[in-house]
């Protein structure tokens, strides 16, 4: 039975882990990127360093500019808790069983996406639109993915709550090697890559504004304003991170009933796998060049293809 | 050889000259006392011929006639004259302020002798609107002069549709330090650390230019192991500039790895150059009438930053997702890049066979192969690169063998002229000096190849798209200080 109690524990325990550990990821993926290419890099903390920095500077908002931009910021940021706060990450009680959902999840991450994109055009400069044309274009290519994805996995359960699919993948272990599973998991990984501007759709590390996708968008921000989108993009990449280790690994993670014990055991384990698949990417990204921008939708029709491809394996093999 | 004509004779002898091979090296203007001069300088390659046109104009209303029909360097110096001295290029097609800031105050001419302090801003010379590119979905995207990076100002106009650049237009001229004035009475001597500071990157190659301009302004012999000396600074300057650019270039795309290496083979070349002249950007080394060298290079180590640099560079291009985004981008054709009048590696890279290391050379270095490709792509400039950074050792090695410290016994003489050739490592530097009967400078004209290269990029990226900009920039790699002096 779930208690109230339970399910606040794994709430609390996600939002601190998402909250905390975002950053932490950020510079443990920095830090792994720097010692394989031969560089001392600058440490685990220093996004944190970042954050603090930026966040004790004034707020600075360009003339012109409305609501839409004041807002953006907080809706990235206030998306990518409530997901933080209801995938499951640690546990597979859905505290918001409506919440808990596939589609929700993906549409509130899009919302966070679309709020940039809105604060990105409503300063009015070249790069904002610039951004905020290239987030969208990746954005509408990213989309068809998901969905066929989520429906390739929800097709087994017989529902897209994440939690009921988690917990048949975790009873069920021998899933995860079937062609449905393989195929949908290659492709939510693409389209996470994508989804958090990294290397070879995007890249977080360039000072050369032209080329860039995420970073046009928010060039604008300043101040507390730009610490809360730093702090938005790492809590996504950490988020999607850990959904994609939840549903395609997972083990350790606490069932439904499971006492705090077990939650923190599974907070452990979380821990562990994110970082794995974080340090993974970012080996990952040393070997990698940037595409050429209109090379960038070949790649996501590559990963459509697969989602399409997993929809398929699990109509003939299911 | 120097020639005086009247200024209805220009067009014909310089027209003469460009059809016999030549091609117009600088244009330098003067104030004197009763008018100003306007040297007209054209250079040839095999053999090594410099001719100068001297003309003579009056005081009042100067004017020169224009050679733009004839040679688009011409137009741009022509513009550049006008600008900095009031003289007037008649029948210019574009007769559009180029090195002017918008802010100068109307009729003030910097290189005049009455131009005085620097004024403060005001009283502008009015609009001078982009040309609006205009059509369903075209737009505009204003970058600079404020860069997010460590990057000389520029202003850079793009005319976009979607992704693709239809018209992009290079504002530079925003950093004009009047280093050509601050040469005026100076001694010979007390200009050389001005030269070396024209471009912070090419201190050798502007120094050395610089040298033998003066050298050859007062005849002076300089001995051959201090000549060669000097060559082997200019090599060291290369290549470390060219590591540089071939890591700055895998950097543009993301492939960070080689940056890394191309920084740690970087930092060893800075130490040589340390060791050789006391200073990591070789500053001090070239000397008037001479060089001083502290200490040769092992060429053990030059062999193993040859085998790394390669390494770098057939990393690179083994990448296949590198090698897609160098080739292709931002074409130069031969036609453009020969009547733009290019320099350096973008011309080879363009097919233009040349080089002043063997065009105009101040020692003689043997045969060496002058790297070029026909591509005018990013790719075939990373590998002419590539490909004269081994040229480059090879070099040193041969002139390891002879080169050593020394100095002509006295640099004098005065009241003449003379004309120094050097490639830099962007290209031919060339740099003229008038003395005046006590020996001290009157006019130094300093010619960076990023001048003549600048018009290039914008024709270059024609039909490219705009996330590709930096990486064709940096393909390019021209100097903003070299080109505003």
């Amino acid at each position: 039975m779930i208690t109230p109690v339970q399910v606040a524990v794994q709430i609390t325990v996600q939002i601190v882990l998402v909250v905390a550990g975002a950053p932490l990821l950020t510079g443990m993926m920095r830090q792994v990127r720097a010692r394989l290419e031969g560089r001392a890099g600058a440490g685990v903390l220093q996004p944190w360093r970042d954050l603090r920095k930026l966040a004790r500077k004034e707020p600075i908002t360009p003339q012109g500019t409305g609501w839409v931009f004041r807002l953006a910021p907080l809706v990235a940021a206030a998306t990518v808790l409530v997901v933080a706060a209801v995938v499951p990450l640690t546990g597979t009680t859905s505290p918001l069983a409506g919440v808990g959902d596939l589609f929700a999840v993906v549409a509130l991450l899009a919302l966070g996406s679309v709020a940039l994109a809105l604060g990105g055009l409503d300063t009015g400069t070249a790069f904002g639109g610039m951004g905020a044309s290239r987030e969208m274009t990746v954005l509408a290519l990213v989309e068809p993915t998901i969905l066929m994805s989520i429906f390739a996995l929800s097709v087994r359960v017989g529902s897209t709550n994440l939690g009921a699919i988690v917990t048949r993948t975790a009873e069920d272990p021998l899933d995860v090697v079937s062609p449905v599973s393989l195929f949908a998991a290659a492709a939510l990984a693409i389209v996470t890559i994508a989804e958090t501007g990294r290397i070879p759709m995007d890249n977080p590390a360039t000072h050369l504004e032209l080329t860039m996708i995420h970073e046009a968008m928010v060039l604008e921000y300043a101040g507390p304003d730009l610490a809360l989108i730093e702090w938005a993009s790492a809590a996504r990449l950490g988020v999607l991170l850990g959904l994609l280790a939840s549903l395609f690994a997972p083990w350790g993670i606490a069932g439904v009933g499971a006492g705090l014990a077990a939650v923190a055991l599974a907070a452990l384990i979380l821990v562990i796998k994110v970082a794995v698949l974080g340090a993974l990417l970012a080996a990952g990204e040393v070997f990698m060049a940037k595409l050429r921008l209109f090379r960038v939708p070949e790649l996501l029709a590559g990963s459509f293809l697969m989602a399409l491809l997993a929809v398929s394996a699990s109509f003939f093999l299911g | 050889m120097i020639v005086d004509i009247q200024p209805g004779e220009l067009i014909d002898q310089a027209a003469g000259l460009l059809d016999g091979g030549h091609r117009l090296a600088l244009v330098s203007a003067q104030q004197e006392a009763d008018g100003f001069t306007v040297v007209y300088l054209f250079a040839a390659a095999g053999p090594d011929r410099r001719t100068e046109l001297r003309l003579r104009l009056a005081a009042a209303e100067p004017a020169v006639p224009s050679l733009a029909a004839i040679s688009f360097p011409a137009g741009r110096f022509e513009r550049e004259m006008r600008d900095l001295f009031g003289i007037t290029p008649l029948g210019h097609p574009r007769p559009r302020r180029l090195v002017r800031h918008h802010h100068w105050p109307r009729g003030w001419y910097p290189m005049r002798a009455d131009a005085g302090p620097t004024p403060a801003f005001g009283d502008p010379e009015g609009p001078y609107p982009f040309v609006t590119v205009e059509g369903p979905g075209v737009y505009e995207i204003p970058v600079g002069p404020v860069h997010a990076g460590l990057i000389e100002p520029g202003h850079f106009r793009f005319s976009v549709v979607g992704e693709t650049i239809l018209k992009l237009k290079a504002r530079l001229w925003f950093v004009h330090k009047g280093i050509e004035k601050l040469f005026e009475g100076r001694t010979p001597a007390e200009g050389l650390p001005l030269a070396e500071r024209v471009s912070g990157d090419t201190t050798v190659g502007h120094a050395l230019a610089y040298c033998l301009a003066i050298e050859a302004a007062t005849g002076t012999d300089v001995p051959q192991q201090a000549q060669r000396g000097r060559a082997l600074l200019l090599e060291l300057e290369r290549l470390y500039n060219h590591v540089t650019d071939l890591g700055a270039l895998c950097n543009d795309v993301a492939y960070g790895i080689l940056h890394a290496h191309a920084g740690r083979v970087r930092e060893r070349l800075l130490r040589i150059n340390a060791q050789v002249t006391g200073h990591r950007l070789l500053r001090g080394g070239i000397t008037l009438g001479g060089v001083t060298l502290r200490a040769l290079p092992d060429p053990d180590d030059l062999a193993a930053i040859a085998a790394d640099a390669a390494e770098i560079a057939a990393l690179a291009l083994g990448h296949t997702v590198v090698a897609d985004r160098f080739t292709g981008t931002a074409i130069l054709t031969t036609q453009a890049a020969h009547d733009l009048g290019t320099l350096g590696y973008v011309a080879r890279a363009s097919g233009l066979d040349r080089d002043a290391r063997r065009d105009h050379p101040f020692v003689d270095l043997g045969d060496f192969p002058v790297a070029t490709k026909i591509d005018g792509d990013v790719l075939a400039r990373f590998q002419v690169r590539t490909d004269e950074i081994a040229t480059s050792i090879d070099l040193i090695n041969r002139l390891l063998g002879g080169a050593s410290s020394s100095i002509a016994p006295s640099v004098g003489g005065s009241g003449s002229s003379g004309v120094g050739i050097a490639e830099g490592w962007r290209g031919t530097i060339v740099h003229r000096v008038q003395l005046e009967t006590g020996g001290r400078l009157v006019r130094v004209k300093i010619v960076d190849p990023s001048f003549f290269n600048w018009p290039a990029l914008p024709v270059a990226l024609g039909g490219a798209i705009v996330p590709d900009f930096p990486l064709a920039n940096k393909s390019f790699n021209l100097s903003y200080a070299g080109n505003d002096l």
